[in-house]
C-alpha cells in the first residue's frame, strides 16, 4: 500500500511540485496550505505521516506541533523549514517532531523518513 | 563583555538583525521551490531514459514557475540592497512613500506571521523630509510591531501618514485590542532614544484606538 502523506505549506508553488513528486513516488499525497486546514484533515483521516512547514502564517509552528500531538499523539510530524537554529530543532523534537529538515530538501532524504514512519505505523498498529 | 553597547546601538542592530533573519527565510523557501523545479526536472529526464516522453507544456509551466521565483528574489534583494544602504548616511532627505513601500515590504513577513492585515494609506502629493531614515524605519517597525499586538480580533492595522503644517503624522489606526495591550510598557526606552534623536512625538490614544507619531520635517545633525 502507498504510504499516504499530508504536506502543509503555505507557499503553493512549492506544495504544488512536491506532492507532484512525491505522487510520482508513488505515494497517496494530500496537501494544505495552513494548519488549522490540516488539523481538521487529521480529525476526519489517518495518514502515514505529515509533512509540515514550521513557519506559516497566523499559527507557529510550536502551536501548531502541540495541536497535532493532542488530536494525534501517534501521527509522526516531520517540519520542513528555511532556517531553524539547533534549539528550536531540539524543542521541536522533544514536543514530538519525528524530524527537522531544512528546507531546500533533500526528497531522498525526506522519502526515506516517510517511509519510517509508515513502517513505525505499521509495527504499532500490529502491537495493539 | 567589557562595554555594554548603548540602547540606539542595540536597538539597531537588534532591528537590523530582524530583517536580515526575515529575508534570508524567504530566500531560503524561494530557494525549495527552484530546487525541487530541479528535481522535477531530474525525474522526468530519468523518466524519458525510460522511454517516457517529456511534455513540452509541462517544461514550460516549471520554466514559468522558476522565472516567478526568480523575479520574487530579484525583489527581495533589491530590498535588502535598499535597506543596507539607509544607514550609508546618518541624516538624508527621504521620499516618504518609496521609505514606507520599502518599509512595508520589509515587513510583510511578519503581519503576515501574526496574521494581520497593513492598510497603507499616503498623503495624494509626494512629501519628502529630512531625517534619519534607518533610525525612522526602526522607530516605525517597533511602532507597529507595538500596534499588531494591539490590533485585537480585527487583526488589522491601518498605517495613514499625513502632512500638517509643521510636522509628519504617522497615525497607527485601528487597534481595536489596544486598551488591553500593555501601554505602560510602551514607549520603552528603545522608542524613547530613537524619538529623541528623530525629534519625533509618540503618543497613544485609546479613545481613538491609535498611536500617533509625530514627526519633525528637518531634523538637525545626529
Amino acid at each position: 500500500m502507498p504510504a499516504k502523506v499530508l504536506i502543509v505549506d503555505d507557499e503553493k508553488d512549492f506544495l504544488d511540485i512536491m506532492a507532484e513528486r512525491l505522487d510520482a513516488r508513488d505515494m497517496d499525497v494530500f496537501t494544505a496550505t495552513s494548519a488549522e486546514e490540516a488539523l481538521k484533515m487529521v480529525l476526519k483521516e489517518s495518514y502515514d505521516a505529515v509533512i509540515m512547514d514550521f513557519m506559516m502564517p497566523e499559527m507557529d509552528g510550536f502551536t501548531a506541533l502541540k495541536l497535532f500531538k493532542e488530536t494525534r499523539p501517534d501521527l509522526p510530524i516531520i517540519l520542513l523549514t528555511a532556517n531553524v537554529p539547533e534549539e528550536k530543532r531540539i524543542e521541536a523534537i522533544k514536543l514530538g517532531a519525528m524530524d527537522v529538515i531544512e528546507k531546500p530538501a533533500d526528497l531522498n532524504l525526506l522519502t526515506q523518513k516517510i517511509e519510517e514512519a509508515k513502517t513505525l505505523k505499521i509495527k504499532r498498529e500490529y502491537d495493539e | 563583555m567589557g562595554q555594554k553597547p548603548d540602547i540606539i546601538t542595540e536597538t539597531g542592530l537588534q532591528f537590523f538583525s530582524r530583517i536580515s533573519a526575515s529575508i534570508s527565510h524567504e530566500l531560503k523557501n524561494v530557494l525549495a521551490i527552484v530546487n525541487e523545479n530541479a528535481g522535477l526536472l531530474d525525474d522526468f529526464t530519468l523518466m524519458a531514459d525510460r522511454g517516457n516522453p517529456i511534455d513540452p507544456a509541462r517544461l514550460k509551466i516549471m520554466a514559468a514557475a522558476v522565472k516567478r521565483q526568480v523575479g520574487r528574489a530579484d525583489e527581495i534583494i533589491k530590498n535588502m540592497n535598499r535597506f543596507a544602504h539607509s544607514i550609508d548616511q546618518t541624516t538624508s532627505t527621504v521620499d516618504l512613500e518609496q521609505m514606507f513601500e520599502l518599509f512595508i515590504a520589509l515587513t510583510a513577513r511578519f503581519a503576515a506571521m501574526q496574521g494581520v492585515r497593513v492598510d497603507l494609506k499616503l498623503p495624494a502629493s509626494p512629501l519628502k523630509i529630512a531625517t534619519a531614515p534607518y533610525y525612522l524605519m526602526n522607530l516605525l517597525w517597533l511602532c507597529l510591531d507595538f500596534s499588531m499586538s494591539a490590533s485585537g480580533d480585527e487583526k488589522r492595522v491601518e498605517l495613514v501618514v499625513e502632512e500638517t503644517e509643521n510636522s509628519v503624522r504617522i497615525r497607527y489606526r485601528r487597534l481595536a485590542g489596544i486598551r488591553e495591550a500593555l501601554l505602560e510598557t510602551f514607549p520603552s526606552d528603545r522608542e524613547k532614544i530613537l524619538l529623541a534623536v528623530l525629534e519625533a512625538v509618540l503618543t497613544a490614544e485609546p479613545d481613538r484606538e491609535e498611536v500617533v507619531l509625530r514627526l519633525s520635517k528637518n531634523i538637525g545633525e545626529v
